[in-house]
């Protein structure tokens, strides 16, 4: 066998009964069956979004911390969110996808909260459905108080922020990345755009742009550019649509379907899924190995 | 120790000679006595209503509330012992989010309104509890339109068109039955329901008093909410004026 062109040994044959998985032979009660590899990702480059290998990694090994969701598996990719002058704009794509497979196309990662407040999410698609439950629950005890207030978005953004760190202090982090965006109603100086963002481990903090994932990369450098805190919504929206067309060319997982939402004093609106004009005939394309020579 | 039954009230766990657990209908006391509340199920919708006595001058409008949420689609008035209610109001809260929980579902009113007679039934079998002082008298809109349920304190629960408890409900009761509740709508239904608890005040105390109004309808999203303070007030207002007038009326026919 060709050494560089080994597969990974739990593709080739499974973890349990790989060659290349060394067992315990001293016949320790527990996790003997826990190979070393079991946690290594199959391919270093895509460790954030891989799909799990199959391991018994659910069970708890004597002596061992817990290890429950150690890699997720439907995935959102990035959110962008911006203040503009009358509020928030949030904007992200419909893909669930699985591993590299572009799986689940009608996925939608806005949620509103309330009237003033809306959630998006990138990450483990089925953690984001039980956040969402979270919120909802949340919102019907808010409405259940009945005593005329209703949560503004720091108060969800902090909620939410607790949910993570107490997660990932169990060990059993929800494998998402929140943004949470909205206007603050009850300030004395008029409506306030709040946005923020919560990470896996409850890392938080707030900004007038945020973006998670790829976007932190691809579409926080045009933000940091261009977003002004005063700008109108057409020309919030029209940057938004760059963001997201830079990053639809640039991200593998990203498909172009796009829901945009907007929260302002009126309340909030979340569009329907559209496209964008996007141009792939450069001359550049026509022959793809032309100026990528390779090894073979 | 004297008299036929005498000795028997003691406990709920005891059976007098006749059959009757007499703590249990004490309990029922303390909501028949306790403040009048209503609760009309109409064409569109259903309304809880409430006549609060002003306990003093010095307590802000409002206070002491006895209409509570329990979900988006159910809300629920306490006759009785409010504090009493209050637990059963909680209990009902946690049923209804549970159940949603588990399920993914709202909770349908009859369960909900099972589960809380089951809550104060068990408040009736043991010697060491003392059975709840109030009732659940519950507004909902769910899949199959809109309900109102009693549930009681001795643990029985049962659907009602229209249903009136606490003082004086014998009179309300026969003003409803005259009612054509179901073809009447919310809006419509909101003036006749003060005009019941108006009506059978005792008039010799001039106590002020507050109608507390809560409804759930197809006008309000079939969410549980307080009747507007405008609106109510409004009604409260008209139903004065239409028994005004028909005293005036009646004097009139008398001379």
């Amino acid at each position: 066998m060709i050494p560089h062109c080994q597969l990974p040994s739990h593709i080739a044959t499974g973890p349990h009964v790989s060659p290349f998985v060394s067992h315990n032979e001293a016949g320790a009660p527990y996790g003997d069956h826990r190979s070393e590899d079991v946690h290594v990702p199959a391919n270093p480059a895509s460790v954030p979004f891989a799909v799990a290998p199959s391991t018994d990694k659910g069970e708890v090994a004597m002596g061992e911390p817990r290890k429950h969701t150690t890699t997720p598996y439907v995935t959102g990719n990035s959110v962008l969110a911006i203040k503009y002058k009358d509020g928030v704009l949030m904007a992200c794509d419909m893909l669930g996808a699985y591993g590299s497979t572009k799986r689940y196309k009608s996925v939608q990662r806005i949620i509103r909260v309330n009237d003033t407040t809306i959630v998006g999410a990138s990450g483990e698609i089925s953690d984001f459905q039980y956040i969402s439950n979270l919120l909802e629950e949340l919102m019907t005890q808010d409405f259940c108080y009945d005593d005329g207030c209703t949560m503004t978005p720091s108060e969800i953004h902090a909620y939410l922020c607790r949910v993570m760190y107490n997660r990932r202090n169990k060990m059993d982090p929800l494998w998402n990345s929140l943004v949470v965006a909205g206007v603050d109603k009850n300030g004395k100086e008029g409506n306030k755009s709040f946005i923020g963002s919560v990470g896996m481990l409850g890392t938080s903090y707030t900004d007038s742009h945020v973006a998670t994932s790829f976007g932190n990369y691809l579409s926080r450098p045009l933000f940091r550019e261009f977003q002004r805190d005063d700008m109108s919504l057409e020309e919030a929206v029209s940057l938004m649509q760059e963001a997201l067309r830079v990053l639809f060319y640039r991200d593998k997982t990203s498909i172009n379907k796009f829901v945009l939402a907007k929260v302002d004093g009126e309340g909030v609106a979340i569009s329907k899924p559209f496209a964008l004009d996007t141009k792939w005939d450069f001359k550049a394309f026509m022959n793809p190995s032309k100026h990528a020579v390779g090894s073979w | 120790m004297s008299g036929v039954g005498s000795g028997y009230d003691l406990s709920v766990t005891t059976f007098s000679p006749e059959g009757r657990v007499f703590q249990t209908e004490y309990a029922g006391k303390a909501t028949d006595n306790g403040v009048p509340c209503v609760g009309v199920c109409c064409k569109d919708g259903a309304i809880l209503a409430v006549e609060k006595p002003e306990e003093t001058k010095m307590m802000l409008p409002n206070s002491n509330r006895r209409i509570f949420t329990v979900s988006r689609h159910c809300g629920m008035a306490v006759p009785g012992k409010l504090p009493d209610g209050r637990q059963i109001v909680s209990r009902a809260q946690q049923e209804a989010e549970n159940y949603k929980r588990f399920y993914g579902e709202t909770i349908p009113t009859k369960v909900l309104t099972d589960r809380l007679a089951n809550f104060c039934h068990v408040f009736s079998l043991y010697w060491h509890l003392r059975p709840l002082g109030s009732a659940a008298l519950t507004a909902s809109f769910d899949d199959d339109g809109p309900h109102v349920y009693l549930s009681e304190t001795n643990g029985v629960s049962y659907r009602y068109y229209g249903i009136a408890v606490g003082k004086g409900r014998q009179g309300i009761k026969t003003e409803l039955e005259r009612m054509k509740l179901d073809q009447m709508t919310c809006k419509e239904a909101l003036k006749a329901v003060c005009k019941c608890l108006i009506k059978q005040r005792d008039d010799s105390s001039n106590k002020k008093f507050e109608i507390e109004l809560a409804w759930i309808s197809e006008e309000t999203g079939r969410e549980f909410v307080r009747v507007p303070a405008d609106l109510a007030k409004e009604c409260e207002a008209a139903a004065k004026k239409e028994i005004e007038q028909e005293e005036d009326d009646d004097s009139d026919m008398e001379g």
